[in-house]
């Protein structure tokens, strides 16, 4: 009897297929349903973000921040600013400081909204998008009332925010934190968190060890889903992150291995909750007082000089690095995604061989990538 | 008359068919409004009163859309693909009785010939699958043969339980026996019933268990690269196997069409039987849907370890129990 030959498969997921993410591919060898290895491919929306930037004045480059990590536009928009202002060595009023944090922590809760959605949609679950989205629609309406728009902000600007927050839009926000938690994040958990299918697709998946995860540059929920506490929100506290009192949440292994999908997945629900309790406290501090600095406004001409400076953005660590001239346009800005140093990760995960074509989809969604950042 | 007999046959053939035709759109309708009202969402309600007539629509959209072959397919198979899904569901709906006296053909054998009718249903989808000629539909048409093959062991087993109860591998037989509400074989049987219920969702290829067409992995699964009328043809082959299984599941545990108590002679208790059997179809097809729109999938692997190791070994022991008490019965009476 003539040996029976097995071949392997070279199986291109992407740069179109529903749970990538966007315009990602990834081109895996598999031995029937097992992945014997994966390769990442990028660059499929590159934009020339840093090269356009040396050509706009340091206001217009704003807007390009938002198309960065599009469902956290609040936090590059922030980081942006944060890192002009320190160029400049700008003072942001005081209420212009409470507004920028209770929009990020929004947004992140929107970004994490999200996250939560289509991890479930990528495990096969459909219901938990929906919900998802019924409240993700609440945050971006009061977005919409804020700045006129419901995904591309461009809200938080150099010298302080577009515009006032009205008394109205603090009582819709103070109304959906009162919707959103315990309650509502207790329905998520009840639908999908403690789900017994969910939890075998997803626990023990994709272990990502903390020297692993260190060692790629992953930050974010990601790299906290390993145990590891960093939150530059926390550790190197920027805007007024150390008036507010919140908890890190990190991995705990509570399914069977530290570092697994479900502990990233599970470090996003929580976060969610620890966001509402920033936002309920800056609701409650919020001083009157200007929103922006007038000057600023008018046009931004910071001294010759160089900085770095980073932020906690949904999805990790956004940073900006500008060079100036001193004059009205920067010299050169480079960004630094998180989702761009997260994904890079993803091949080391799946290219140990214990895992499945299913299980691909499962990590590349438990990194929560955006496209828009990793190739900006 | 010689003929009509014959005649009555086709009529009934024909009624039935029609019938379950018929049901086909509207479950689409159901499933659709039902995921909608669990979702929050509104659902389709624009075409016709109410969104009734949405799958009419739908099917004249498919109709006209275009049918693609994909380069170096294979033609005859790639075509024959969609038939053989939708064939052997269709047909195995013959040997189901819809109300008391009221089947196309009575077979003596009706369970095997439903079982093995249904099973046909994964050379369609394996066809399909390996005639695409796209890595995508071949991973789901192999997951599907090796999926189906699984399940129907399980589900066989579950039978045999069923059939050493109630004694008679007849499906009408089966029927007359649950007359009663207590005799009603989810409660002689409640193992076989999980472990059929299980099964079936397998079998149909539903959430918690649509490893072949798999939209987050799979993107379409076997029929990823279907389109047009040949599409319709596996989304029509679905739902009729769908309905097939939710049938067989009221037949052999759910009392069939009884009541629970004995029904008036005549036409009016066979109206009646057909009206409580659609009652309890509807309800099973229910939580089927009800179940899709709940569940995360499982994975490849997971699925196998399930049938093979939780629901085989289960209904075997369900198998060895059934024998036992079944002896002693007969012995004792």
């Amino acid at each position: 009897m003539p040996d029976i030959k097995t071949e392997e498969m070279l199986l291109n997921m992407g740069p179109q297929h529903p749970s990538t993410h966007g315009v990602f591919r990834v081109v895996i060898r598999t031995d029937g349903e097992m992945v014997l290895e994966s390769e990442s491919h990028i660059g499929y929306l590159h934009r020339c973000f840093e090269k356009v930037a040396e050509n706009n004045t340091y206001i217009q480059v704003v807007p390009y921040t938002d198309r960065m990590d599009y469902l956290c536009a609040m936090a590059n928009n922030l980081g942006y600013a944060q890192t002009v202002e320190k160029l400049m060595k700008l003072e942001v009023p005081e209420r212009a400081q409470y507004i920028r944090v209770i929009v990020t922590e929004l947004n992140r809760i929107a970004s994490h909204l999200l996250a939560f959605g289509t991890y479930g949609m990528d495990i096969g679950a459909i219901t938990p998008f929906l919900y998802a989205f019924r409240d993700r629609e609440m945050i971006l309406k009061i977005f919409e009332k804020l700045c006129g728009q419901r995904l591309n902000y461009s809200y938080v600007r150099v010298g302080g925010v577009t515009f006032d927050i009205t008394e109205e839009i603090l009582a819709d926000i103070q109304r959906f934190c009162d919707y959103f938690e315990p309650d509502t994040i207790k329905e998520y958990n009840e639908l999908l968190s403690y789900n017994g299918i969910f939890i075998s697709r997803t626990a023990k998946v994709g272990v990502l060890p903390a020297d692993l995860a260190l060692s790629y540059g992953v930050t974010g929920p990601s790299l906290r889903g390993s145990g590891v506490k960093r939150d530059l929100r926390k550790d190197e506290p920027y805007s007024i992150y150390d008036r507010f009192e919140f908890d890190i949440p990190v991995g705990t292994g509570e399914m069977g291995a530290l570092g697994d999908c479900w502990d990233r997945y599970m470090v996003r629900v929580l976060e969610m909750t620890e966001s509402v309790k920033i936002i309920r406290q800056a609701l409650a501090d919020i001083p009157a007082g200007d929103f922006c600095d007038k000057k600023a406004f008018r046009g931004v001409k910071p001294p010759k000089g160089e900085v770095y400076h980073k932020i906690e953005g949904a999805r990790g660590e956004v940073g900006f690095y500008i060079v100036s001239d001193g004059t009205t346009k920067p010299y050169r800005v480079k960004a630094r995604g998180p989702s761009f140093c997260n994904i890079s990760v993803l091949d080391a995960l799946t290219s140990r061989g214990d895992c499945m074509v299913a299980d691909m989809v499962a990590i590349i969604g438990s990194l929560d990538i955006v496209m828009g950042e990793v190739d900006r | 008359m010689t003929w009509s007999p014959i005649l009555l046959d086709v009529i009934r053939a024909v009624l039935i068919f029609a019938a379950v035709m018929t049901l086909v759109p509207f479950l689409v309708l159901a499933e659709r409004r039902i995921s909608a009202w669990i979702q929050n969402r509104v659902g389709p309600n624009r075409v016709g009163p109410m969104g009734t007539l949405q799958p009419l629509a739908d099917v004249i959209k498919l109709v006209f859309k275009e049918e693609i072959v994909p380069a170096r397919a294979d033609r005859v198979l790639y075509s024959l693909g969609p038939l053989l899904s939708f064939a052997p569901a269709a047909i195995a709906f013959a040997a189901i009785p819809v109300g008391r006296g009221l089947q196309v053909v009575d077979m003596s054998v009706g369970v095997l010939f439903v079982i093995t009718a249904t099973s046909l249903a994964v050379y369609g989808i394996s066809f399909g699958g390996w005639a695409s000629n796209n890595k995508f539909s071949l991973l789901g048409g192999l997951r599907s043969s090796a999926q189906i093959i699984s399940y129907e062991i399980a589900m066989g087993l579950a039978l045999i339980s069923v059939i050493m109860t109630t004694g008679s591998v007849s499906l009408s037989q089966i029927s007359e026996g649950q007359t009663s509400f207590l005799c009603w074989n989810i409660f002689r049987q409640p193992i076989a019933f999980v472990i059929f219920f299980t099964a079936a969702f397998a079998e149909n290829n539903r959430l918690p268990f649509d490893l072949p067409e798999c939209e987050s992995e799979l993107v379409g699964g076997y029929h990823t690269e279907y389109s047009g009328m040949k599409f319709g043809m596996y989304f029509l082959a679905e739902y009729v196997a769908m309905i097939v299984m939710s049938a067989m599941v009221v037949t052999l545990f759910l009392g069939a069409w009884s009541p629970g108590f004995a029904l008036p002679e005549g036409l009016l208790g066979t109206v009646i039987s057909v009206g409580v059997f659609s009652f309890k179809l509807f309800a099973v097809l229910f939580f089927y849907i009800w179940v899709r729109w709940t569940l995360p999938r499982f994975r490849y692997d997971q699925l196998m370890h399930l049938g093979w190791k939780s629901l085989v070994p289960l209904a075997m022991a369900n198998i060895v129990v059934t024998g036992i008490v079944v002896t002693i019965w007969d012995a004792v009476q």
